[in-house]
């Protein structure tokens, strides 16, 4: 008896939960799923921290399309597994217009295939270039591929005569996905890798395999990973007297590197959003306006501002921007007009996507930055090698 | 090629330094209760994590925060001891060994909750210039690791061999009946045989700090590593504690950096596998016979 009365209280308890939504049919929803917390959550903290902001602006300023905006979202924790049923919820029972989100590849991946069966237009804040790649109908993203990290930082090297290249990488997801991309691109720059050697995340002392690559013949190194690993290999290599030009990822392109790593971080270069140097863009750049304004929004309400809350701003604007165009939340029309988006500055570059292109950036998204007396330094593309590297090596910082 | 291996030699030998403390506070704690004591690395991280943030965070002398760091370690090792281990009186060895697991996931969601999940540097102690052998290069921070440890296991070594209390807590690991009957308190000598091993642990942990950074889960890896490294030596011997860990480091350093930097921890765990198979007891420790 008291089995069933259970069962029939659940049922009713699940029935009113379907049915709330229904009576707010007159808002635009956005539906998102983020890892807020566990592993990932320096992803996904700020990504729901910054959609919180502008949904709360746009209903401030009179809503979209006149109809307020409803943010849905669930914290899957880094769990791909959980990504999923969260997506299935959005879409089935909070029936929203559209989804951004996935703070990780691996959440985004998994989504992917219901994006498709479902038919609802979904912007993945992730990086890794299968998102896109082949192509998916419904599916975009917002964030740097690493392929075009490795491009950018071998473009660099090959401006400074640099052939010969040491890798070093550490053993997560990011670094080996990176690895990967650097190793394959490299031919088509005439690099060529002489050294490629690996460390553990946790590991304290790359002093071995820096040794090795010392003896190597290399004319850089080439380190991509984040965490502590890069930060060690960063002081490793000042510490062995190396006097190598080094290059890291923009797995590091935030101040905590240059905290860790302190007066052996100067000179270092890497690739990363312009998000970081906002007030060093020249004045007629087209980013400028669009990133001090969410610098000085987010750190307002925030403390400082991270490239990874950028890329929920990212999706956020084109998926705005597209329903306006749209003129509807018409899930087919919404998924054309983001396609179409075209010329749109935001916090990683500026956006020009296609039927063949969901992500829109082009290399010239990424800035080559130089650390210097602990700040960033835009290392001037035009240069032709001269520049920086000619005014006495890497340690003067030009 | 020497200069190489030289380095590598190096390498291993500041590796090593710290996973022999590590292993040295596993051992105490083995030799007094036969418990595992899998907090160890937990330690490691607090003393660290303590000193950077009485340093960097309260605005504290360097030597007046390590100081403080150590003392709250200290502190900590020992209400571990009072409020966990010793109630659960009669329990088995294998249960002790899983409160101590709790312990550990406590403290480290502890420093997560207070610290954050940031990664934090302490200052080098005498600069950062490294030191030039030819060739060869050294921080200043390797000697102090280096320097410290092998003052720390003197140091050991001597309470255990010519002080009364170091030979009760012995005398306690050969026999607790025997001990109790002698007049030996055996739950004070536990309470002492903790508060050591965390000493020691944040000694560690404040030691390689400037080299190797900390964070809230730091503990995880490096207690991993020092039991490693107390098994290889023989577990209960302190002294082979401290061989086990410069062993396990200079094998992970050349293993590196003469063979491949992606197996190096495969080549370690293989051979301490192999130590293991041909003397079950460790490399320096005593076989066991038990009597049925």
């Amino acid at each position: 008896m008291k089995f069933t009365q259970l069962i029939s209280s659940i049922a009713c308890a699940g029935l009113l939960a379907w049915a709330a939504p229904s009576s707010a049919a007159d808002t635009i929803k956005i539906g998102s799923f983020l890892a807020v917390t566990g592993p990932a959550s320096f992803l996904g903290d700020p990504e729901l921290k910054t959609l919180q902001l502008y949904v709360d602006e746009i209903n401030q300023q009179g809503g979209l399309l006149g109809k307020p905006v409803e943010l849905i979202h669930y914290d899957t924790g880094g769990n791909a597994k959980e990504a999923v049923n969260f997506f299935k919820r959005l879409v089935k029972k909070d029936k929203v217009d559209i989804i951004l989100g996935g703070s990780s590849s691996g959440e985004s991946l998994a989504v992917m295939p219901l994006a498709e069966e479902e038919e609802i237009p979904f912007i993945s804040m992730a990086g890794a270039v299968k998102i896109i790649e082949p192509v998916q109908k419904w599916t975009f993203k917002t964030p740097h591929t690493d392929r075009m990290a490795a491009a950018k930082i071998y473009e660099d090297m090959k401006r400074r005569g640099i052939t010969k290249v040491a890798l070093i990488t550490g053993d997560g997801g990011f670094d080996k996905s990176g690895r990967e991309e650097c190793l394959k691109l490299a031919p088509e720059y005439g690099i060529e890798i002489v050294a490629d050697e690996s460390y553990g995340n946790k590991d304290t002392d790359m002093t071995a395999q820096l040794t090795k690559i010392r003896n190597s013949g290399a004319q850089a190194i080439l380190n991509f990973g984040f965490g502590t690993g890069p930060a060690i290999v960063t002081k490793n290599v000042r510490q062995l007297g190396i006097e190598l030009p080094l290059y890291q990822s923009h797995g590091v392109a935030s101040k905590k590197f240059i905290e860790l790593a302190g007066e052996a971080a100067n000179g270092v270069r890497l690739p990363a959003a312009a998000l970081l140097v906002p007030e060093k863009l020249s004045d007629d750049d087209p980013q400028k306006a669009a990133l001090l304004a969410y610098k000085q929004k987010y750190e307002a309400a925030h403390g400082d501002v991270s490239t990874f809350g950028g890329h929920a701003y990212d999706a956020f604007v084109i998926a705005v921007e597209a329903i306006k165009r749209a003129g509807t939340t018409d899930k087919a029309k919404v998924r054309d007009a983001i396609e179409q988006t075209q010329g749109l500055p935001g916090t990683a570059g500026i956006f020009n996507l296609s039927a063949t292109d969901h992500m829109g950036l082009g290399l010239d998204a990424f800035k080559m930055l130089q650390i210097c007396g602990a700040d960033w330094v835009i290392v001037d593309e035009t240069a032709e090698g001269a520049g920086l590297a000619a005014a006495g090596g890497d340690k003067n910082c030009g | 090629m020497w200069d190489q291996i030289l380095q590598f030699l190096l390498t291993g030998v500041t590796l090593g330094s710290t996973y022999a403390l590590v292993a040295l506070g596993f051992a105490i704690i083995y030799n007094a209760s036969d418990v595992v004591n899998l907090a160890q690395g937990e330690f490691v991280m607090l003393g660290a994590m303590s000193a950077i943030a009485l340093s960097a965070g309260e605005g504290l002398a360097l030597p007046l925060a390590i100081l403080l760091a150590v003392g709250v370690t200290l502190v900590v090792g020992l209400m571990l001891q009072r409020f966990a281990i010793a109630p659960a009186k009669g329990i088995t060895v294998v249960g002790t060994i899983i409160i101590t697991i709790g312990a550990s996931i406590f403290l480290r969601g502890l420093a997560l909750l207070l610290w954050g999940k940031d990664i934090h540097a302490l200052p080098h102690f005498s600069g950062e210039t490294p030191l030039r052998l030819g060739e060869v290069t050294l921080l200043p921070q390797n000697l102090w690791v280096m320097g410290g440890t092998a003052l720390l296991v003197l140091t050991v070594h001597l309470f255990f061999n010519r002080t009364l209390v170091g030979k009760a807590i012995l005398a306690c690991s050969c026999n607790k009946t025997a001990a109790q009957l002698v007049g030996i308190n055996v739950g004070r000598m536990l309470l002492v045989a903790y508060g050591l091993s965390a000493l020691l642990g944040a000694m560690a942990g404040v030691l390689v700090a400037p080299i190797t950074y900390t964070s809230y889960d730091a503990g995880i890896m490096l207690g991993l590593k020092g039991f490693a490294a107390a098994v290889l030596g023989g577990m209960g011997n302190p002294m082979g504690a401290v061989a086990g860990g410069l062993l396990l480091g200079l094998v992970e350093s050349l293993a590196a950096g003469l063979i491949s930097s992606g197996y190096k921890d495969a080549i370690a765990f293989v051979i301490l596998l192999l130590v293991l198979f041909l003397r079950p007891s460790g490399l320096f420790g005593r076989a066991t016979a038990e009597r049925v």
